[in-house]
């Protein structure tokens, strides 16, 4: 008797309005939907493998398989490049983020301290703050360091803690019973210890939703590449893709294959992260309700 | 006699000499230091680049040139611009378009997957996919499938007698087809509706019921209500989010880098101007007061909304 309250409740539901043929209307209903969300997949990775030709003639299997559109596509553009320095950039993304906001909602979980309230009020206040507003502002403090055309900006504001993800995980230890860390404190133990050896091991599911969120949003962010990177050598994959396109795309030499190819590159490795953490995405979507 | 001035001198004065006392504590000095990355974050990357761009926006300023005060110059030139008139008619064409559209369409697929009893979570994973793929590629896909002539969209369309749109390079169509585009990443927003649905107690359903009332009532009456904080936030987040829309637009409708114009006035999306002025042009003093109007047309935009939530959203005790 393992089920909680609402799943009993949703199977309750479900029995209580399900005819066989609204049962199958329902099914219907949700199939049509996953052809029109998987839909435009298959027709990328079947466009990326077709010849320049035959790209827009609405077959999902290629008549002729052309994997060599692949390797072109990595001969053309330094694509493994591009692809390292998104997994760099994100990884140094990803990690910063985490510990820097597990510290700063650790300290607002579990001390109180003068100013607390007004502090995480600014903190609140950040998070309502339009990205746009900072953008022109904030390429002025790194063009003044001088680090206006680096992937630093791309990550190291992460080393600052992020005001959602200190939000997130401040709920998070406020879960934690305090008794653990008064009994901790009696046997001698430090804030650190606290935070390291109780904080963060009880609330790792949240840490990996951060860690997992922060993934895609650093690897998917075009704007940012845009405004930092003029280097090509130093281009995310994003930023490359947009060039591919400029490329081989509508105005260029109208290779539709090619930038079929680059997407598939792109697009993978989130599909890949997805499958694996799942879980993390939906709990932490449903519990804190980011991305709409 | 009790003068309140003095009063309040000591009201403050003995404040000032706790704040001075809690310094001394153990607590609060590691309080600092865990936070400490955040103050140093929001003084250098928030709070001070929010005070530059203040004063930017009165400025000339574009990174190479003398920098001198022009005023309210480049406020003026906001009403004065058509292009800010146009991208800003855009976004918000855009943003009222898309977020009902998705909230609906998103709820509607939440009420069915929460009936449905096996398979719900290939479903889910099926329909949170479009998120995970990156706006850059979704651009690509909007030019790909909704091109007016050979794109698979108007082929289907066609298929069953209709004659498609140029959706990619007709004025009047292109935002229909960004708005159609981005409704195929609405996953999240059918994870937080069904975590929502999950939620209603299955007594009001039962009651409703009792009271005689059918489906439609029982929706109206029960799950809306009973839903309307999930309603509420994400109604502000995709508001949000939209009027920030940058990506799609930008990667299907910027040139090359031969030519660095941009292709469609009906997909001049706000922040794309933005984006335009200020690095494309290095105009920063005027995306300064750009970014401000932005700003202002948010914050006016989510107060309403949340005003109006007030009337609508329903919460139950303190429990929410």
């Amino acid at each position: 008797m393992s089920r909680t309250v609402a799943e009993r409740d949703t199977v309750a539901a479900s029995r209580r309005t399900s005819g066989p043929i609204a049962r199958t209307l329902r099914l219907l209903a949700l199939l049509g939907a996953t052809v029109i969300f998987v839909y435009p997949f298959f027709w990328l990775i079947s466009a990326s493998l077709k010849p320049s030709e035959s790209v827009f003639d609405n077959s999902l299997l290629p008549s002729d398989w052309q994997f060599e559109n692949y390797r072109e596509i990595w001969t053309a553009v330094p694509l493994g490049t591009w692809v390292l320095n998104s997994v760099t950039v994100t990884l140094a993304a990803a990690v910063a983020v985490t510990i820097s906001s597990a510290l700063v909602a650790f300290g607002f979980a579990y001390f109180r301290f003068p100013g607390r309230n007004l502090l995480f009020g600014l903190v609140i206040a950040t998070m309502m703050l339009p990205a746009v507003v900072l953008m022109v502002p904030q390429y002025l403090v790194w063009n003044s360091l001088h680090l206006a055309s680096s992937q630093v900006p791309l990550w190291a504001p992460n080393l600052f803690g992020s005001a959602f993800y200190i939000f997130l995980l401040r709920q998070f230890f406020l879960g934690l019973p305090r008794e653990l860390f008064d009994a901790a404190r009696i046997d001698g133990a430090n804030y650190w210890t606290m935070f390291y050896r109780i904080a963060v091991p009880l609330c790792r599911p949240a840490l990996v939703v951060t860690f997992v969120f922060e993934v895609q949003a650093a690897w998917t962010d075009l704007i940012r590449p845009l405004i930092y990177l003029r280097d090509p050598d130093l281009f995310t994959v994003p930023r490359g893709l947009k060039a591919v396109l400029d490329q081989f795309g509508e105005g260029g030499e109208l290779r539709w294959e090619i930038v079929c190819a680059a997407s598939v590159v792109v697009t993978v490795p989130m599909i890949v992260v997805f499958l694996i953490c799942q879980r993390q995405f939906t709990s932490g979507i449903a519990t804190t309700g980011r991305k709409g | 006699m009790s003068d309140p001035a003095t009063l309040a001198g000591t009201g403050r004065r003995a404040r000032t000499r706790r704040w001075m006392a809690s310094w001394r504590n153990r607590d609060t000095r590691a309080a600092y230091l865990f936070i400490l990355p955040w103050l140093v974050g929001f003084a250098l990357l928030t709070a001070g680049p929010m005070i530059a761009s203040f004063v930017l926006s009165f400025t000339n300023y574009d990174g190479i040139g003398p920098t001198k005060n022009v005023g309210f110059d480049n406020y003026r030139q906001l009403f004065d611009d058509p292009s800010v008139a146009t991208s800003m008619m855009n976004t918000l064409v855009f943003t009222a378009l898309r977020v009902p559209l998705s909230m609906a369409l998103a709820l509607a697929l939440a009420m069915l997957l929460l009936r449905v009893t096996r398979g719900s979570g290939f479903f889910r994973t099926v329909f949170y996919l479009p998120v995970m793929t990156p706006s850059v590629a979704v651009g690509i896909l909007f030019l790909l499938l909704f091109n007016g002539n050979v794109g698979v969209i108007n082929r289907a369309l066609e298929f069953v007698g209709i004659t498609g749109p140029s959706w990619t390079t007709d004025g009047s169509w292109v935002k229909p087809g960004l708005v159609l585009t981005t409704l195929w990443a609405l996953g999240g927003t059918v994870v937080i509706y069904l975590a929502a649905l999950k939620n209603v107690p299955q007594e009001l359903y039962e009651a409703s019921e009792l009271d005689g009332a059918g489906r439609w009532t029982s929706f109206v009456n029960v799950t809306l209500p009973q839903i309307s904080g999930a309603l509420f936030f994400t109604l502000i987040v995709n508001t949000i989010a939209s009027l920030q829309t940058f990506t799609e637009a930008y990667t299907a409708f910027y040139g090359t880098a031969n030519t660095q114009t941009y292709s469609s006035d009906a997909a001049l999306f706000y922040v794309v101007y933005l984006f335009q002025q200020a690095f494309q042009f290095m105009h920063m003093g005027y995306a300064s007061a750009l970014s401000w109007l932005l700003f202002l047309v948010i914050l006016v935009i989510t107060l309403v909304q949340a005003r109006l939530s007030k009337r609508f959203v329903y919460y139950e005790g303190e429990a929410r």
